[in-house]
């Protein structure tokens, strides 16, 4: 039976785990993770800030799991090398053989070089979490209180879920993000603008363009110019680093992330590589989806059920997971509207916290933003993924169900084709003809026509259809 | 609705409140009309011609024995149909099992209730289809409505709808969703993903009624593992239904008084089906729906006798009562009733679309009854339906018109129809319904149970053994379910002609219109989560095949349209097979509204007008299924099964438009 030794017990380990047991192969796998506890969704860790899920809710696995699919899972596990002629070194001497080995070991929070955030040793300051773990999570709900005054450093993505979920609790929210808009790897100025605007509207507070310079515990932030930001709980979002020390003690090429190819393989053939700590194609996403499409590859390949799946890259769609707040972006939108090669559609309502950008080339989705625009976000997106042409009513599209046509609704707008009873297929000709014939009641049109006696939903119009009849004849 | 000397007139009963659509209106007109088969037909020389009673009974009667003679009973196939009254049905069931000895019976409600019987046998331990009488959804304040639309297939329901909040999932903007309060419009075969992302928002938006789970429930955890995963932008992206669409659907339904969720074909005629039905229940129960007064979860039947078809032992895994066929004490049970020795009864057999697909092949029956079933026209891959059914050495088909399936038959039956004979039909809700006989069926046609009789007696079984008294059939089926799950050992003729309301089981003087509210069926007494995940559909969009295709029905047609494609007023509605289609997907395919097109799958092609529907997603066609010849959808569809009701994917495939 093969073994399969997967270090990392998070949500790429897991689900490539998962992947594997789906499968029914026969593989015997190993699971080491760092943690104590089971594996957990991190996506859901803003709504455990938010105070929309539990801790508890958020698992991945039952306690039972390894134990219901017969998986060796060792949790609290420190590995310490990687002996490559095929064995697994841990902390307390134990020695794991495998004969493929899967490097699922994620990423690790970017604390930025701001004086006092950490002491020299690394330890971060009294009132400093960074928002990445399930313990994090933990210590900033303990620490948010309703009045708490909170900074929030990093004004990308969880930064803003993070500051989101705390001002839901009450908290004096203020972010404070090194560039001039927000989001800025997914969104253009002018949705940065739009965004910071909408979330405004919770109570949370912005500093633009600038960097905290000092941290005083108990106080909060001095910033690059000067002004303070109160805080009694720093809130660290500032970007992830790849954990790969394990690959690189054992000599695996390491580039900001463990250099993995379409099979998701190492320099070293039987050691492979997924989800945060993993570099594949010049990116180190950071994102569940490609974690998730790469479990799925990994465990055809290393199960033997389809030996020549790859990994060709993920389509990112981003979405703000934000109470009230509907955001996302997707594919490039750094193009102008001017651009001779894509068709680039936009639509600003700052008032409204509406915000739309579109582009086109050659009638396809190559990239957008959408603030504020559920029905278009969703149906856009849907385009970009399936690599669908998009519909040639490109205002409809934008603006999704906002420009449902308006319907004729007067009876003597109706052409006399119209169906208006679809249960017996009764036309407006139909019963004008018999009120011509002398049925001049709802009951004697009913009874000469059938109309109204399906599911009766067209009484109303019936009844509005003789009325005009009375009125004109 | 009651017959009389001008037509048919509605009554005011529960389901329709007095209503009818155009298919009750015009259905005295199939009594009389043309296209009706008065006497048995046999083929000569290739050619369908009139025959006698006695010869055509002789005729079968004696290729059976042979070919019974010649490859044992499994030689021969049985193919029902959930059209058939209680009576029919069972003694359908009965004569294949006693007479014929095969394993080789189903019906077509295999392609039409069995992925619902699945999901609520697994929750509640019991499928009756609505587990409360239909008036109570007037009560509800929010009703989730999946992959049905009755305002097409069954209008007068529609008044039922009409006071609550009302949230349609359905991937077309249909007549139905036109009356909702929130259309969700999932990517076909995306519904399962849909309702695990339900879920998510019940948990993440604080709706959760955990005192429910508590009391009712077991398994909660196991689900929640699963839909813990499906968090409202991971569904968006997989179904296309926003996120805020998703929490305000959730919302209606959790903020109501009360709520229903309904299941129809749109969500379970899918490889996947079974799992979906219990996804939806899943939902249903963690909202804590089922099981309480003006709340609950239920499935729409679709055909006339849907429920009681499935229930009285035409299945291939079924006894009456809804026993199974590999239980020990059912066979014993039954096999008692029928005075046969239990281990004479056949073991379970191949389902529908297996029997089908089998026939005519070494391994396969060479023969095959088919009664109340037109299956060329309404089986998946139809073609190779047709080419099975040709290899056959022996076709016989039952039906009141020369259906496209009897058209291929060696011998035709020509039986009674509902005016014209007494039975039960088992309704949506559960409800037994007597249906009297109006009038007199025209001279040469019999009812199926005479048939039944009469190749029963050829083939040596006792006279006294197959009734054609329906009552007399019904006495005998309530000594058969006495016990079982569908009981109706208390139901009589008289209660029924009296005008009582029985639902099922009914012992004794007893009925049971609301049957979980004080427990569900499982021993415990208590409803259990299944966890399931989703797939998708089986066969995904390509470059070669880039679009999805969603089958269904339009209101003027019934099934495979054997029966109203004969009703001129129906036929002048919607007189052939159309294609509904996006615009711009018609216009890059180079075709205008009203031309004729072909749409083609990997199973086979057919030709449709084009009806050019702005309403629906631009990467989806649909086709109604009620045509024959070229007309027929079903050329199309895909035949994979689910796993566990052997449910085929009529819902989704994937296919290209073209000119012809």
């Amino acid at each position: 039976m093969r073994r399969v030794v997967v270090v990392g017990y998070g949500m790429a380990g897991a689900r490539f785990a998962d992947e594997v047991l789906r499968r029914d192969s026969g593989v015997r796998l190993t699971v080491l993770g760092e943690e104590e506890h089971a594996a957990y969704n991190r996506v859901l860790l803003s709504s455990v800030v938010a105070g929309s899920m539990t801790p508890d809710s958020v698992r991945l696995h039952g306690s039972d799991w390894a134990a219901r699919h017969g998986v060796d899972l060792r949790l609290g596990v420190e590995v310490t090398g990687v002996d490559r002629a095929r064995r697994v070194v841990l902390a307390d001497g134990d020695e794991i053989p495998y004969d493929a080995l899967v490097l699922a070991t994620g990423a690790r929070p970017w604390i930025p070089p701001t004086e006092g955030l950490q002491d020299p040793d690394g330890a971060l300051a009294p009132g400093v979490v960074p928002f990445r773990t399930l313990e994090d999570c933990e210590r900033i709900v303990a620490a948010a209180r309703p009045g708490t005054p909170v900074a929030v450093l990093g004004g990308g993505l969880l930064g803003l879920e993070a500051a989101r979920g705390l001002a839901g609790r009450g908290c004096l929210v203020t972010v404070v993000h090194p560039l001039g808009h927000l989001m800025n790897r997914q969104l253009d100025v002018g949705a940065g603008r739009v965004l910071a605007r909408v979330l405004g509207e919770f109570g949370i507070e912005f500093r633009l363009g600038t960097s905290a310079a000092k941290y005083l515990p108990g106080d909060g932030l001095v910033l690059d110019d000067g002004s303070r930001v109160p805080a009694e709980l720093v809130v660290v979002s500032a970007g992830v680093q790849a954990a790969t020390e394990v690959a690189e003690r054992a000599g695996i090429t390491v580039d900001r992330g463990i250099l993995v190819d379409d099979a998701l393989r190492t320099n070293d053939p039987r050691v492979h590589a997924i989800g945060d700590c993993a570099r594949h194609a010049g990116t180190v996403s950071g994102l569940v989806q490609p974690a998730w499409e790469q479990a799925a590859v990994l465990a055809d390949r290393l199960t033997g059920v389809a030996p020549a799946a790859r990994y060709r890259g993920t389509a990112v769609v981003t979405r703000l997971k934000a109470r009230d707040v509907d955001l996302a972006a997707l594919g490039d939108v750094h193009v102008d509207l001017d651009s001779p090669d894509h068709e680039v559609l936009s639509f600003q309502d700052p008032v409204r916290g509406r915000y739309a950008k579109l582009v086109l080339r050659d009638d396809l989705v190559v990239g957008a933003i959408l603030i504020g625009a559920p029905d278009a976000a969703a149906a856009i997106a849907h385009l970009f993924d399936r690599g669908l042409r998009a519909p040639t009513d490109r205002l409809a599209l934008l603006l999704g169900r906002a420009l449902t046509p308006e319907v004729a609704s007067s009876p003597a707008d109706l052409p006399a084709a119209a169906v208006i009873c679809k249960c017996n297929t009764v036309s407006k000709g139909q019963l004008v003809t018999a009120y011509r014939g002398g049925a001049s009641t709802v009951a004697a049109l009913t009874a000469a026509t059938r109309a109204t006696t399906g599911c009766g939903g067209c009484k109303d119009t019936v009844c509005g259809l003789l009325d005009w009849l009375n009125n004109t004849a | 609705m009651t017959l009389t000397d001008g037509g048919v007139s509605p009554r005011e009963f529960p389901t329709n409140r007095g209503g009818l659509c155009q298919k009750g209106w015009t259905s005295a007109e199939l009594l009389t009309s043309p296209a009706r088969l008065t006497t048995p037909l046999v083929r000569r020389c290739g050619v369908l011609e009139p025959a006698s009673w006695d010869e055509a009974l002789d005729l079968v009667a004696g290729r059976l024995r042979e070919l019974r003679a010649e490859h044992g009973p499994d030689a021969v196939g049985v193919f029902g149909g959930g059209g058939l009254t209680n009576e029919k049905a069972y003694a359908l069931g009965k004569f294949a099992r006693v007479a014929l000895a095969t394993s080789q019976v189903d019906y077509n409600g295999r392609f039409c209730m069995s992925s619902a019987a699945a999901g609520g046998m697994r929750a509640f331990g019991l499928d009756r289809g609505m587990p409360f009488p239909v008036e109570d959804l007037g009560g509800a304040g929010a009703i989730l409505l999946v992959g049905s639309n009755p305002a097409e297939t069954m209008p007068p329901f529609v008044q039922h709808l009409r006071g609550a909040d009302l949230v349609v999932v359905d991937p077309r903007r249909t007549a139905t969703a036109e009356l909702a309060t929130l259309h969700l419009q999932p990517a076909p075969g995306t519904d399962l993903a849909l309702a695990l992302g339900l879920l998510h928002v019940v948990v993440a938006d604080g709706y959760l009624d955990k005192d429910y789970l508590a009391q009712r429930t077991t398994g909660f955890e196991q689900a929640w593992l699963v839909a813990a995963g499906w968090w409202p932008e991971r569904v968006e992206r997989v179904t296309g239904v926003s996120v805020a669409d998703q929490r305000a659907a959730v919302r209606l339904l959790a903020e109501a008084d009360n709520a229903y969720v309904l299941t129809g074909r749109g969500t379970e005629q899918h490889s996947s089906g079974s799992d979906a039905v219990s996804a939806w229940i899943n939902l249903a129960l963690a909202l804590g729906l089922p099981g309480t007064r003006g709340s609950g979860y239920g499935c729409l039947t679709g055909q006339g006798n849907g429920q009681g078809g499935r229930e009285h032992g035409q299945k291939a895994d079924q006894l009456p009562g809804y026993r199974k066929i590999d239980d020990p004490a059912a066979r014993a049970h039954v096999g008692g009733v029928w005075g046969v020795d239990p281990d004479s009864l056949p073991g379970p057999g191949r389902s529908a679309y297996e029997l089908l697909d089998a026939l005519g092949t070494p391994t396969g029956p060479k023969a095959l009854l088919v009664f109340g079933s037109n299956v060329v026209v309404s089986a998946p891959r139809s073609d190779h339906v047709a080419d099975r059914l040709a290899d056959l050495d022996l076709l016989v088909v039952a039906d009141l018109v020369l259906s496209e399936t009897a058209a291929l038959a060696d011998v035709v039956f020509p039986v009674t129809q509902w005016a014209e004979e007494e039975g039960t039909m088992t309704n949506l809700e559960g409800r037994i319904l007597l249906r009297r006989r109006a009038v007199v069926p025209p001279e040469g046609v019999r009812s199926d149970l005479d048939v039944l009789r009469g190749l029963a007696i050829r083939l040596g079984q006792p006279a006294g053994r197959f009734p054609v008294e329906p009552e007399e059939v019904f006495t005998e089926l309530r000594r058969a379910s006495e016990g079982g799950a569908a009981d109706y050992s208390g139901a009589t003729y008289d209660r029924l002609a009296s005008g009582e309301a029985l639902y099922w089981p009914v012992i004794r003087d007893g009925s049971s219109p609301r049957v979980f509210l004080d427990r569900f069926a499982h021993p415990d007494g208590l409803a259990r989560f299944h966890p399931v995940d989703h797939r998708g559909p089986a066969e995904p969009p390509d470059a070669e095949y880039p679009l999805q295709l969603t089958t269904g029905r339009v209101l003027q047609h019934y099934q495979s349209g054997a029966q109203t494609r004969n009703v001129p007023e129906l036929l002048a509605a919607v007189p052939e097979a159309f294609v509904e289609v996006h615009p711009d997907t018609a216009e890059r395919a180079g075709l205008a509204d009203g031309d004729l097109a072909a749409v083609v799958s990997r199973r086979g092609r057919m030709e449709a007008r084009i009806r050019c529907t702005a309403s629906i997603r631009i990467d989806l066609l649909f086709l109604p299924f009620h045509f024959g010849g070229a007309g027929r959808a079903n050329l199309l569809t895909n035949p994979v099964l689910d796993p566990t009701s052997r449910m085929p994917e009529f819902k989704v495939c994937a296919v290209r438009v073209e000119p012809v």
